[in-house]
Parts: C-alpha cells; sequence; structure tokens
C-alpha cells in the first residue's frame, strides 16, 4: 500500500507516465487506486507526430500493469517519509 | 538439538533495505538498466529512484557487413516510479563504466 499512499499524496501534480509499448503521457494526476492504474487529465501525448493518435484524447485511464515508469516532480516527495515508509512497510510477506 | 531460533537470516529483501538512501544499480527487462538513488520499494519491487541515468542497449545489424551495432542511449530522469513486474535484479552500482 505503500506507493498507493504516496501515488494518493501526488493527486494534483503534473506526471509523466511511460507505458511499456513506449507511449509517454502527461497530464495532472486525477486520481489512482490500490493496482496503481492512474487516471490522468488535461493529458498530451509526449512526441506526438509519433503518436498521433491520441492526439484528441484529453483524459485516459491508465491500466497499472502497462505501466513501466512514472516521471515524478522533483519537489514531489519528502525522500525521508518514503525511507521511513519503506522501512516499515517492507518486513516481507 | 537446541530450538534456537536464527533471527539472522535474511530475506532477499532485506538485502534490498540496506541499500535504502544508496546508489543501486536495477537491471529492467528489453534490455535496460537503470542507476539511481533507492528512496523507496515494496515486496513487488516496485522502486522510488532519485538522479537515475537509464541506459537501453540496442543491437543493429548491418545489412551488407551483417556486423552487430551495440547502441547505447542514455537519458537522466531526476525523480522516477519503476514498476516492480519489469526489474530483473537489483545490485549495488557496478564499477564499470
Amino acid at each position: 500500500m505503500l506507493f498507493f499512499s504516496y501515488f494518493k499524496d501526488l493527486v494534483g501534480r503534473e506526471v509523466t507516465v511511460e507505458l511499456k509499448n513506449d507511449l509517454a503521457i502527461r497530464g495532472t494526476l486525477h486520481s489512482v487506486d490500490q493496482y496503481l492504474n492512474i487516471k490522468l487529465e488535461n493529458t498530451r501525448v509526449i512526441d506526438q507526430e509519433k503518436y498521433p493518435h491520441m492526439l484528441s484524447v484529453r483524459n485516459c485511464f491508465i491500466r497499472g500493469s502497462v505501466v513501466r515508469y512514472v516521471q515524478l516532480p522533483p519537489d514531489g516527495v519528502d525522500v525521508e517519509l518514503l525511507h521511513d515508509a519503506t522501512r516499515r512497510e517492507a518486513r516481507g510477506g | 538439538m537446541g530450538s534456537e531460533e536464527e533471527s539472522a537470516v535474511k530475506e532477499p529483501l532485506d538485502l534490498i533495505r540496506l541499500s535504502l538512501d544508496e546508489r543501486i544499480y536495477v537491471k529492467l527487462r528489453h534490455d535496460r538498466e537503470l542507476r539511481g538513488k533507492l528512496h523507496a520499494y515494496d515486496q513487488h519491487l516496485n522502486m522510488i529512484l532519485g538522479d537515475v541515468e537509464e541506459t537501453v542497449t540496442t543491437v543493429e545489424i548491418d545489412d551488407e557487413t551483417y556486423e552487430e551495432i551495440v547502441r547505447n542511449t542514455k537519458r537522466i530522469v531526476p525523480f522516477l516510479f519503476v514498476r516492480g513486474d519489469g526489474v530483473i535484479l537489483v545490485a549495488p552500482p557496478l564499477r564499470t563504466s
């Protein structure tokens, strides 16, 4: 649940989601769920010439399993908080 | 024999915990590698890395000479969430270029 909580705190920030098919979408994080499915608003595709089929898409739902990376705002986190949360969380299954 | 519990047996995830706030090397699927500072991870190996350099390795084959041309494409991302299902291995940074 660590990253679910982290992304909830990031709602409203601009992020770039890079998918496993190499498509990169920049937008405002609208919501996230336990599967790390993501809803973005005000989206635009990075490198629109290469991927024209999403030119008119402004809001989208992204299945968590197709995400490769999410590029985060550099000031989008308290690293100390992350370290502490990780130590508490990763106690094995 | 005595039933002495050895709590010193460490899980692999405990070894990754030692690298928190340290630079690490991550090998990903599809010939990608990351080098960055580990800020967070979970049991799926989802991670958040800081000051990350991604290296993508491609091999082209010349049509005529059939020689293999290896290309490394690098980029820097200040702050990156990595989904765990793409992770192959996590290690301290390698002491090569």
